[in-house]
């Protein structure tokens, strides 16, 4: 190449910085692109090659290829104490990072009471907020037992799960099954109507699914998923068309193998419940990422979690290790008679479903979602579109009709975030502060990008 | 009086964003004072010097944004700073309108990808991050035009060695303007082709000299910017080389102009050794540099870039060199009749030139002009070292202030986009007993003030009103650098300030002439 050769070529230019010049070229008649730039975070330098020579961009690519490859089947149902590994006999499992009783937010500390009672371990809320404190119950986040809870994210031993096989590669993952909106437990909201459904959930629910199960064999939530994405979902806050099309596989099994008394209630259970799919979506999204924790040298996130004290990130690389920053306050829609005031900080598990590709990271294909979430339509698509350029890679079989059918963004890398400065965009629920209350609103929310810095910080130490 | 600050953590908005932001602020009731800039250490000087940096604004760290006001009172404060909310807000909607289907890219990587066969990428990011910004352009093969200052002079040697080794540009650091391919880059004026190539290592000398050979029919093939510093030794004329180079292989380009401070003695030679590698004539100004040493290597030496615009303009023109200099000579005797007229108004103790600038070159061509005519002249941006302002917001004798050195413009927009600072000046030098003739530069092109001669006029006429109301008249001298092609258009613009009472003079150096000789 020679400077001259430049001479006889139309001037392209991109632009970054002041975008008058853009509109100044633009004025001229030149072909100009503007970047929306922002600063690389703190502490970024190019990191291309670990110390043992492995090139970060093909771990990456294999991760993204492992990821890619899943298959999320509905296998079938047990009880978390018999099922969940590691699971001990006094222990409750938590969403997001690990946390102290002490440092818990008001909703995870009103499930763990909840699920105190429920488990029978104390006969009033104030016993079981004492037995909590008291260091006889043991508490671990749900991820280090291939587990995934929505918000406070609560599994206790007696729980009821649903077992997801990814079938390409043989792991198991877990989750329970969704309670409904309103006074549940999963935000924080304890006392006797709580108790009862999650009792129903346990003698009526699961047993009816458990024999539907069996005569449906394993549902194949991955093409669950494909599909909901074409129909307004991104199986985060939007599972409407997700629980439409399991209970659709579900209806016939649960008529044959229950009582019609039994099968109206289970059926009306579920249709009452758009968000009933989340508990699967979830543990789905789970499991294909779960396979790509502890390939050398890439830089992927495989977990996004919050148990609404902290936030923490996971990175494939250093697979035991949890990045954390305090969770942010979710900037949202409201529900009537609520405000910021009551919000607690952003909680729970499901920003597995944006490490994984849906969730936030698949708007575009959900653009009804803001009615629930805030912003604009466009936005849903922005979202999307920004998040390509945090990703290594693009789903196969998940995708967005309106971007052509583009896979959706596959497999945060911890290098791009912090080159771009362009944080993972997560769209959730919100829960009151206060434990007992529940629901107050829904909205947008970006990753805090300490989590980002410190693991890229600690990349650098392993791996360079 | 109250100060109010508030940090938001992790939220990066372009800086003329944040001065938009500010100035909104300032246009509230009962608001004093309002800053929006990023938490570095540079903006909490600002922040100390304004009053306005609480404790906690001190703690923000250089990824923060720091809004701080001073109002009347708290619910003002308090006020001011959510509205400063909703205008960040509006300025990340305001891209956001549409169907959301086309996005700006947020990476250099994605927007090479978008725009096929793209060649240029103009950098004017924060200087902290310029460097590593314009290193990824190098790296995708990309020229590059750095408007960014503050950028180490390191940077700036390893930046240009690379593009060197690739072929490439690297105009800049702190490259005000360029024209490729005849599409201006930054603040440049609307010239047409022609057969002169230029590189410039000054931005409104590069202005200068297109400008002036424009209005004589005279158009370039490229103009290449370099950046101020690319002539001094530790960089070495990377880029006046290549620059040179790649004009002197290039076959539309017939004359060679070269624009600079004086360089470095070892890169001067270098320069002109240069020369010998084509026979295309080439006219050098090196501003207050030895003309004999530019003869002896085949040069032409220009004195002013007016000397340079007019000879190279002669030489395309197939025209003689010395009718050309003949003509300027002619025009300068009948600058002498005219300031000999002009000085009649003044009074005994009005014996002092006061030049207010935008363009750093022009300064400094002002400077080494008028020493001549007038004796010392004292600036911030001094061509004598020993003539530093002891302040610059204070002139003494004769001044010369560049406006856009940093010491303005930390925290604030270039004179050239922003007139307030300069237009506050003009009045301030007009109440002074001992002002005789106010000095401007007005510069037009892509890029700048929309109309820049108007901003001025106004505080033309307010200042001769100040001066008039204490039985005194100011001259005013300005002369404007751009063509009738450009969006504020020339002829307006002179216009504008004749209206207003100003003496327009075609350039610079003649309008430095003028002055010095109602001052002599």
């Amino acid at each position: 190449m020679a400077i001259q050769d430049l001479f006889g070529q139309p001037l392209k230019a991109v632009n970054i910085g002041l975008e008058d010049f853009a509109e100044s070229l633009h004025s001229q008649g030149a072909d100009v692109v503007h970047v929306d730039w922002r600063p690389p975070l703190e502490g970024y330098v190019e990191l291309t090659r670990t110390q043992d020579g492995i090139d970060i961009e093909t771990a990456n690519a294999e991760a993204v290829e492992r990821i890619r490859k899943g298959r999320p089947l509905l296998v079938g149902m047990g009880i978390a104490r018999e099922l969940i590994p590691g699971m001990g006999a006094r222990m409750i499992l938590h969403a997001g990072p690990p946390i102290t009783w002490e440092r818990m937010c008001g909703p995870t500390r009103g499930a763990i009471m909840g699920a105190i009672v429920y488990e029978g371990w104390a006969d009033t809320y104030e016993a079981a907020a004492e037995l909590a404190a008291s260091g006889e119950v043991a508490f671990d986040p749900c991820h280090h037992h291939h587990t995934v809870g929505p918000m406070a994210g609560i599994v206790s031993p007696s729980m009821p799960v649903f077992v997801i096989r990814n079938e390409t590669f043989g792991n198991l993952t877990y989750a329970t099954q969704n309670e409904g909106l309103g006074r549940v437990l999963r935000y924080g909201a304890y006392g006797d109507d709580v108790l009862e459904r999650l009792r129903w959930m346990e003698t009526d629910l699961y047993p009816a699914l458990q024999r539907a199960l069996e005569v449906t064999g394993p549902i194949d939530l991955r093409s669950i998923i494909a599909q909901a994405l074409h129909m307004g979902d991104e199986v985060h806050n939007r599972n409407r068309a997700a629980t439409s099309l399991l209970f659709r596989q579900l209806v016939p099994a649960v008529i044959q193998t229950s009582s019609t008394e039994a099968a109206e209630k289970v059926l009306r259970f579920i249709d009452s419940n758009d968000h009933f799919f989340l508990n699967l979506s979830m543990p789905a999204v789970k499991s294909m990422l779960e396979v790509a924790e502890g390939i050398a040298g890439s830089t992927l996130v495989t977990v996004m979690a919050r148990n609404g004290t902290d936030f923490g990130i996971r990175v494939a690389a250093l697979p035991d290790r949890w990045f954390t920053a305090p969770a942010p306050i979710v900037q949202g829609l409201w529900l009537p008679g609520y405000s910021e005031e009551d919000a607690n900080p952003d909680i729970g598990d499901s920003s597995i479903t944006e490490t994984g590709g849906v969730g936030g990271f698949a708007m575009a294909s959900a653009p009804a979602i803001v009615r629930f979430v805030g912003g604009t339509a466009a936005l849903a698509l922005s979202v999307t579109q920004e998040m390509y350029e945090i990703t290594a890679g693009e789903h196969e079989f998940f995708t967005a009709p309106v971007l052509n059918f583009r896979g959706t963004p596959l497999g945060i890398d911890v290098r791009k975030v912090m080159a771009t400065g362009i944080l993972p965009f997560i769209n959730t629920g919100i829960a009151h502060k206060k434990p007992g209350i529940g629901m107050v609103g829904a909205g947008l929310v970006r990753a805090p990008r300490k989590c980002f810095e410190d693991a890229f910080a600690a990349l650098l130490e392993n791996l360079i | 009086m109250i100060t109010r600050t508030s940090v938001k953590g992790g939220e990066y908005y372009d800086s003329v964003t944040l001065l938009e932001v500010a100035q909104g602020l300032l246009a509230l009731d009962g608001v004093e004072d309002a800053a929006v800039v990023m938490g570095t250490p540079a903006n909490k000087g600002i922040l100390a010097d304004a009053e306005l940096l609480t404790s906690e604004a001190e703690a923000a760290s250089a990824d923060d944004l720091v809004i701080a006001v001073k109002a009347v009172d708290a619910a003002i404060a308090g006020a001011a700073l959510e509205e400063a909310e909703r205008l960040l807000k509006a300025s990340r909607e305001s891209g956001g309108s549409g169907s959301g289907l086309e996005q700006p890219p947020k990476t250099m990587a994605a927007a090479i990808q978008r725009l096929e066969g793209a060649n240029m990428v103009l950098i004017s990011v924060a200087g902290r991050y310029a460097g590593a910004v314009a290193r990824e352009a190098l790296s995708h093969d990309q020229h590059v035009f750095l408007f960014s200052d503050n950028v180490s002079v390191a940077e700036e040697v390893a930046l240009k060695q690379t593009a060197r080794e690739k072929g490439l540009l690297v105009m800049g650091p702190d490259a005000g303007t360029a024209i490729i391919n005849g599409i201006a880059l930054g603040f440049a004026n609307a010239v047409p082709r022609g057969p002169v190539g230029v590189v410039a290592a000054s931005g409104t000398g590069l202005q200068a000299v297109v400008s002036y050979m424009a209005r004589l029919n005279v158009g370039i093939t490229q103009a290449i910017g370099t950046g101020g510093r690319d002539l001094k030794s530790a960089v070495g004329g990377i880029m006046m080389l290549e620059g040179l180079k790649a004009l002197q292989a290039d076959p539309d380009t017939q004359v060679l102009l070269l624009v600079s401070k004086p360089p470095a003695p070892e890169v001067a030679e270098k320069v002109l050794a240069q020369l010998q590698a084509s026979d295309k004539p080439a006219v050098i100004c090196f501003l207050g540099g030895n003309p004999q040493a530019v003869r002896s290597a085949g040069g032409i030496p220009a004195r002013t870039l007016e000397e340079a615009a007019v000879l190279a303009a002669a030489i395309a023109q197939g025209q003689n060199e010395e009718d050309a200099l003949g003509n300027l000579r002619n025009k300068d005797a009948s600058l002498r009749v005219r300031a000999a007229s002009l000085k009649r108004v003044l009074q005994e103790e009005q014996v002092y030139f006061r030049g207010l600038f935008s363009g750093g070159t022009f300064c400094y061509e002002t400077q080494l002009i008028l020493k001549d005519l007038t004796g010392n002249v004292w600036s911030n941006a001094p061509v004598d070292k020993a003539l530093r302002m002891a302040d610059s917001n204070h002139s003494v004798e004769h001044a010369a202030v560049d406006l856009g050195e940093d010491e303005f413009t930390v925290g604030r927009l270039h004179p050239m986009l922003d007139p307030t600072l300069r237009n506050r000046r003009i009045i301030q030098e007009a109440r002074d007993p001992q002002t005789a003739v106010i000095f401007l530069d007005v510069v037009l092109g892509f890029g700048v003030h929309p109309d820049p001669a108007g901003a001025a006029a106004g505080a033309v006429r307010e200042a001769r009103a100040v001066a008039s109301a204490e039985g005194r008249e100011v001259l005013f001298v300005a002369s404007v650098c751009g063509t009738a092609d450009d969006p504020q258009d020339l002829g307006k613009q002179e216009a504008r300030l004749e209206d207003a009472g100003v003496l327009v003079v075609s350039t610079n150096a003649a309008a430095t002439r003028l002055a010095g000789y109602i001052l002599s």
